[in-house]
């Protein structure tokens, strides 16, 4: 018994199944925590910087970009991912696999990061945004040259945190045609009640979490300039 | 002072707020600051004074009035020509406000940068400027690495490496122990005299002005109480506030609970040679109560206040007065009821 799933999990075609499986959970996840930052991160700092205690006050932009995050946000993801298959045809050409997954992915993730990477931005302190201002610095400039490195150990704790609820996302897209370790283990284990399987899915990806974490963690350490 | 001043306050208000939650910050301010001086201004603290000084490179934008730099209205500029116009004004913070993952060095840099001074000839400037302000050894030091003092002395740095014709001082001293502020203030002053920037400094320690200010404004309730040189104020404060910040170096005046009529004496540090209660009893032939005190000696001069209670024959009263009046000693009668 025990002796038949051990050669079923290390059975040459199960094991290129996995690795496949990995790589395109890995391939999912980092591609897509990559497209959420680059949306996420300018969102984020525009919330910052429109708040009513921002650098630059805009009520307006302020209260839209921030209903449209939260809009996004509330969606539960498996809803999501339905309802932007026509998207995902529009922009990849398909709506299943690993490709079709980033999209909506993105599209669940940018906001979740925009406000992880806001809440990282305001730790900056006050005052040295106004020292800043009182050199005479502008909006970018403070932007560029003092938020974001400032903030930078925070926001790479928070890259950390995100990366790794995207990894959990791309699981619950195994369930409507993404790839990835998520997709075996709804396939085996659920479809086929192969339990072992499921659970050897499931720790692959709680070890995936635990890299990014200690990644992320080391090296938002190993740049703060905080602690002598 | 005949030269026009290089900040010009005018009818200068900042409400916070409005309705009935509104609170007056500043009231009716008007002050002129001439180039090359220091200038303190000292108030209790939620008299207003950091609002003041914030107003002066529009941190603050004021309800009402103007703020004139250099001979051009502040107020009216665009915002891309007020950060040109702060580029001229530096300031520096009780929390110091640098940024903690730059170096020393790259600290002082930051203002060149946004100057838009190029890297290489900021990197250099930056080491001058460190090295002015005591720090040469210390230009790849992070902040968290430094010592209060040793923080305030980049924040100079960073402060005065564009040229400002203004040093803008909130506080700046007092996170610091006694002895540092004494060192910060050295600095202060031999920056002011070495390239003559004008520094204005906000304060609520008596010390501080006395150090090193030329002339004082005394800051309350959000209104300018008195303006004039530091001797003059100190010694002979003429308004109800400035005596009560001088005479009680801002602590408490509740300590005193007599009742009667007393006489104020005030030591302005130009009594120190002499034994002058001891020879005014000697020569009155009236032995007087001390009913309160409080004196202290800044580099070997004697300043405070002290209450003498007053003898009941008017006589002798007289020949007291006679007496401190030719030791040129300033006092005033006070009648306690309570």
């Amino acid at each position: 018994m025990l002796k038949d799933i051990i050669n079923e999990i290390f059975s040459a075609e199960m094991l290129s199944l996995v690795w496949k499986g990995l790589l395109e959970t890995l391939y999912m996840s980092l591609v897509s925590t990559a497209v959420a930052y680059a949306i996420g991160l300018p969102v984020g700092m525009l919330l910052l910087v429109t708040d009513p205690d921002g650098v630059k006050p805009n009520k307006t932009i302020n209260t839209t970009v921030g209903a449209v995050v939260n809009f996004l946000r509330s969606v539960p993801f498996l809803i999501l991912m339905v309802a932007v298959m026509p998207l995902s045809r529009l922009i990849v050409g398909t709506t299943i696999g690993a490709k079709a997954t980033i999209v909506s992915l993105v599209i669940a993730s940018a906001p979740y990061v925009a406000r992880m990477v806001e809440s990282s931005a305001k730790e900056v302190d006050r005052g040295v945004i106004e020292a800043s201002l009182s050199m005479g610095a502008s909006t970018m400039q403070i932007m560029c040259k003092v938020i974001l490195p400032e903030a930078m150990p925070s926001l790479i704790y928070g890259a950390a945190i995100s990366s790794t609820t995207i990894l959990g996302y791309t699981a619950m897209a195994g369930a409507v045609g993404g790839g990835g370790l998520g997709a075996i283990a709804i396939n085996y284990g659920y479809h086929r009640k192969e339990t072992v399987i499921m659970w050897l899915m499931v720790v692959i990806l709680v070890l995936i979490v635990q890299v990014f974490q200690e990644i992320g963690s080391f090296i938002a350490k190993k740049c703060d300039k905080r602690i002598g | 002072m005949a030269n026009n001043p290089i900040i010009k306050i005018e009818s200068l208000s900042k409400t916070f707020g409005s309705g009935e939650t509104a609170v007056t910050a500043l009231d009716d301010i008007n002050l002129s600051i001439y180039p090359g001086e220091i200038f303190g201004i000292i108030g209790l603290s939620g008299a207003g004074k950091s609002t003041l000084v914030r107003c002066m490179n529009l941190l603050e934008r004021p309800t009402a009035g103007r703020v004139i730099f250099d001979g051009s209205d502040i107020t009216s500029l665009s915002d891309k020509e007020l950060r040109k116009v702060r580029q001229s004004i530096g300031m520096i913070f009780q929390s110091f406000n640098l940024l903690m993952q730059r170096t020393a060095l790259d600290n002082v840099c930051f203002s060149l940068e946004i100057a838009g001074v190029p890297k290489k000839e900021a990197k250099k400037r930056a080491r001058e400027l460190l090295e002015t302000v005591g720090l040469a050894d210390k230009e790849k030091a992070y902040p968290s690495q430094l010592s209060g003092g040793q923080k305030q002395r980049v924040a100079i740095a960073r402060a005065l490496a564009t040229n400002p014709k203004v040093l803008l001082c909130d506080e700046a001293t007092s996170a610091l122990d006694p002895t540092t502020t004494q060192s910060i203030l050295e600095l202060i002053k031999e920056l002011n005299q070495k390239t003559g920037v004008t520094v204005i400094i906000i304060t609520h320690e008596m010390k501080v002005i006395e150090q090193i200010c030329h002339r004082v404004a005394i800051i309350d309730k959000s209104r300018i109480e008195e303006v004039g040189m530091v001797q003059d104020v100190f010694r002979q404060p003429k308004t109800q506030a400035a005596k009560k910040l001088i005479f009680t170096n801002g602590d408490s005046n509740e300590e005193f609970a007599g009742k009667g009529r007393y006489l104020r004496l005030v030591f302005d540090g130009s009594q120190t040679d002499r034994p002058v209660i001891a020879n005014m009893v000697l020569k009155c032939g009236e032995p007087v109560s001390i009913a309160f005190a409080k004196t202290k000696m800044i580099s070997g001069k004697m300043y405070g206040h002290m209450l003498l209670e007053l003898p009941e024959n008017p006589e002798i009263v007289k020949k007291i007065k006679a007496y401190l009046d030719s030791e040129d000693i300033t006092y005033e009668e006070e009648r306690y009821d309570a």
